[in-house]
């Protein structure tokens, strides 16, 4: 069984949400996913992404970490920050919920990660940072 | 980005970044809200023929336009959608809030 494996780091601006889900999209091209599939995995990013931007760090400067390994058809990605950290992870996963009500966003962040992926887990301490690892079978038809 | 009004049919068009993301999303909502603020709108349409990616920060935009519309009395609709965003708009429940054309 082949493993590839990468990693990224990158400073917390927003610029950087859509070279964080590309640079994944690209390194994954190689298990050949469908154009949904793809699109999937890109928006699950794109929403841990925003989360450490937004919440882990409160919009300030901090560094954002991403691993990605690919084996068989599987994609595993895991997206760090070393911000906040998040209190009660049950509850900042249930649909509609937001600690930041003023920004107007959805809520959906985890709903989404969730739905588009087969498989999230958080692991976070306050203080101390996240850590999001998700799981896609590609090509399960 | 070209948004436009139609005196008319008192429809704003809002045409949507190619993507749209936590990122662009601020600057769309400051657009919009000014030209909601300069125009009487009784519609709001939000076009999304050049967009290839939205997340969930789309939604936010959307439903608050929506909802301060909503309060005036006008609709809101979202019109040529790509698989991605249909799929985005189904799991959020965005469907059954405005109107959608594809």
């Amino acid at each position: 069984m082949v493993r590839k494996e990468m990693k990224m780091e990158f400073t917390s601006q927003s610029e950087n949400e859509g070279f964080a889900r590309v640079a994944v999209g690209a390194f994954i091209a190689g298990l050949n996913p469908t154009v949904d599939e793809l699109a999937d995995v890109k928006t699950a990013v794109s929403e841990a992404v925003t989360n450490a931007i937004i919440h882990g760090y409160d919009q300030k400067e901090g560094k954002i970490f991403i691993t990605c390994q690919v084996a068989e058809n599987q994609v595993e990605i895991c997206v760090i920050d070393t911000g906040c950290g998040i209190a009660d992870i049950e509850k900042a996963k249930e649909p509609l919920y937001t600690t930041r009500p003023e920004l107007e966003r959805s809520g959906m962040g985890f709903t989404f990660m969730e739905a588009f992926m087969d498989e999230v887990w958080v692991a976070s301490r306050v203080g101390e940072g996240t850590r999001v690892t998700m799981r896609k079978r590609i090509g399960k038809a | 980005m070209e948004h436009r009004f139609e005196q008319a049919t008192g429809q704003l068009i809002v045409r949507m970044p190619r993507e749209v993301d936590h990122h662009s999303s601020g600057q769309l909502k400051q657009e919009t809200e000014a030209l909601m603020g300069r125009y009487p709108v009784r519609g709001l349409v939000f076009d999304f023929r050049d967009t290839v990616f939205m997340d969930s920060s789309g939604i936010g935009v959307i439903l608050g336009r929506c909802r301060n519309l909503r309060f005036a009395g006008g609709r809101t609709r979202a019109i040529h959608l790509n698989r991605q965003i249909q799929k985005i708009f189904q799991i959020s429940g965005l469907h059954k809030v405005i109107d959608v054309e594809l």
